[in-house]
């Protein structure tokens, strides 16, 4: 794609993050100030449009349904109880999330189990204000496919904590299918033990404002993970991912490539890449890239990469970020084959993202989202 | 019988100095079933007359006009004139990420025969030009023209034409950048092409050495944005001899 004029793109800084380890984390929502658009997390946040979840204790006002399918080695418990260990969450809004919400949802993956089936969490929005919080914990050499596919309207604010066990690799892919008004608002926690494997992907299609954060922590070496994103916002939609990739061990690897596409007067997307790789995480090889392609005007796609290196002694450490709108040559060269530049512009968004469904391989998805993309093509580009 | 016909074309491109006059009257008529050779040195506007025929949006047409069977060519979107039976083999074909051989081929043949191929025809008539042109069959599968190299992508633009099988074929230094073996191969293909009669041919070349392979009827010697001179093939042998030196100072 050719770049990339005054306001479809913003300058992308290459700014270290001052301080890499929050200064707060904490349970309790009350341990944190309420976030503004000056806090440089929440600078790209359309704080008016959160319905107040960022300040942490507005009561539910219903729950979202939430069914799993059943799948031998997978087993899914609904508790009431808030128990066992957890680690503080870095802002007020998940750590509200968790004061929040009733029941914790709880999806085992058996120790060595080999799922053949895909998991599917369907969560489903109700119009209420609504929390969740969900554990996936993936036991040692297990294998399996997550779905959590969230669809319907709500106003919610619901954690994901991915544990997985040495040897163990699991691929949970998150859909933000909702309707035009959802606000959902999450962090996802990826724990990686010795020589596992995470593959996380972000699909946001749907909502007003979606923006979630994606974390990865290293507990031992030989960790790896995969980080894909594709979004798709309309007019007046903000779809933001901000994630952060914390190499403290050594030899562990990281990928992330997250894809966009803007259409339409004031759709706005975010895409926030933090990357460290601290002074005793050798061999750590990394690669982030964020692509984002403007159809229409009146759309701004912010991309900002942050990759900060404290050794010298790695494998590999990049990044990259283009913004652009349609190439030129490229319609040319469709339209002189005889297709209608209408065709040729779909051809190319559709290729824009095969490129990505490729890597995320999981059939069933990769169907759902070439139909989203295709109905919203259906009109115009 | 098609017939493109080109009278007093004049064209302009938009520079940093301001508009430049790059096609300065160009005459020049081809026939389906004519292979027509257009000869002459860089920067003389050979690619030039090649894009404005196509409608590439950065040339500007300042006068003359260009017909197929009487149609007004220049009126014509670019895709539209691709459908009229208009087709341009690119000299640096672009990649489209994420779109296959198969694919985008499936959707031009749509889009230029007005419906969808008969699905087990389609894969046949694929096969055997593929075949033809010495492609890997696994390359439907590829991204269009992504990693090709220079002779693959060639090559794919041949195939292109013969599967359109275009009223005129205008091929932009199709020989360009391909070892003998490919230069063979292509030229075998744009033979087939010809040879069905019912495409005109204007080969655009540096070069002569693809007149080898591919024979052209007339020669049209190109300098300074105009034809400067014409004759059989016996003018190719003149340039191979002597270079275009003559052509520049007369």
């Amino acid at each position: 794609m050719t770049a990339t004029t005054e306001h479809i793109e913003r300058e992308v800084a290459i700014v270290p993050p001052k301080d890499h380890t929050p200064v707060i984390r904490s349970l309790d929502p009350s341990d944190f100030p309420t976030p503004t658009s000056r806090d440089e997390e929440f600078r790209f946040t359309p704080m008016s449009k959160l319905r107040d979840l960022h300040k942490g204790d507005v009561p539910t006002t219903g729950g979202v349904a939430i069914a799993v399918n059943k799948v031998p080695g997978a087993t899914f418990e609904l508790t009431s109880a808030k128990t066992g260990e957890r680690q503080g969450f870095t802002d007020k809004i998940a750590a509200g999330a968790w004061a929040n919400v009733d029941s914790v949802s709880t999806l085992t993956i058996s120790a060595d189990a080999q799922l053949e089936e895909s998991v599917v969490v369907s969560v489903v929005g109700s119009g209420a204000v609504s929390y969740g919080q969900l554990d996936i914990n993936v036991e040692k050499f297990a294998k399996a496919v997550v779905i959590v596919d969230h669809i319907g309207d709500a106003t919610y604010a619901g954690n994901i904590d991915i544990n997985v066990a040495d040897g163990a690799s699991i691929c949970v892919v998150s859909l933000q299918d909702w309707d035009a008004k959802a606000v959902h608002l999450a962090q996802h926690r990826i724990t990686l033990g010795r020589d596992s494997s995470a593959k996380h992907v972000l699909i946001t299609l749907g909502g007003e404002v979606v923006r979630i954060l994606p974390s990865v922590v290293y507990t031992a070496p030989g960790g790896q993970a995969e980080l894909f994103g594709l979004y798709f916002a309309s007019a007046g939609q903000h779809a933001e991912h901000r994630l952060f990739v914390d190499h403290s061990q050594a030899n562990c690897r990281s990928n992330v490539v997250y894809k966009g596409a803007l259409d339409g007067e004031d759709a706005h997307t975010v895409w926030v890449g933090d990357v460290l790789i601290r002074a005793n995480a050798v061999g750590t090889d990394t690669y982030e890239i964020n692509r984002n392609l403007v159809l229409s005007g009146g759309g701004r796609a912010d991309s900002v990469p942050n990759l900060e290196i404290e050794t010298g002694e790695i494998v590999g450490a990049g990044h990259a970020s283009t913004t652009g709108r349609f190439d030129d040559e490229q319609l040319f060269y469709l339209q002189s084959r005889g297709i209608t530049p209408d065709e040729a512009r779909k051809l190319v968004l559709r290729g824009f993202f095969e490129d990505l469904l490729g890597q995320i391989s999981v059939p069933e998805i990769n169907d759902r989202v070439r139909t989203s993309i295709e109905t919203r093509l259906g009109g115009h580009i | 019988m098609s017939v493109i016909e080109i009278k007093g074309l004049t064209v302009q491109v938009t520079t940093e100095d301001g508009p430049k006059d790059i096609l300065r009257g160009v005459d020049l008529t081809v026939k389906a079933g004519e292979v027509h050779a257009l000869m002459g040195p860089n920067g003389s506007g050979k690619s030039t007359l090649a894009y404005a025929i196509a409608g590439h949006p950065k040339y500007s047409i300042t006068g003359g006009s260009v017909t197929l069977d009487g149609q007004d060519v220049l009126a014509m979107s670019v895709d539209e004139r691709a459908r009229a039976g208009l087709f341009l083999a690119m000299q640096y074909p672009v990649e489209v990420p994420g779109v296959s051989i198969s694919n985008f081929l499936r959707t031009s043949i749509t889009a230029i025969r007005g419906e969808a191929p008969n699905l087990r025809h389609w894969i046949k008539e694929l096969k055997e030009s593929m075949a033809g042109l010495q492609i890997d069959p696994q390359f439907a599968e590829r991204n269009v023209n992504e990693g090709f190299s220079g002779g693959e992508r060639k090559r794919t633009e041949i195939l292109q034409m013969e599967l359109i099988h275009p009223k005129i074929a205008v091929l932009d230094e199709t020989d360009s950048g391909l070892d003998v073996d490919a230069l063979r191969v292509v030229s075998e293909g744009i033979n087939r092409v010809c040879a069905k009669g019912e495409t005109g041919v204007l080969l655009i070349t540096h070069f002569t050495r693809i007149l080898k392979y591919v024979k052209p009827d007339f020669v049209h010697v190109f300098y300074d944005g105009r034809i400067v001179r014409e004759g059989g093939s016996e003018l190719a042998d003149e340039i191979e001899a002597n270079g275009y030196a003559q052509f520049v100072t007369a």
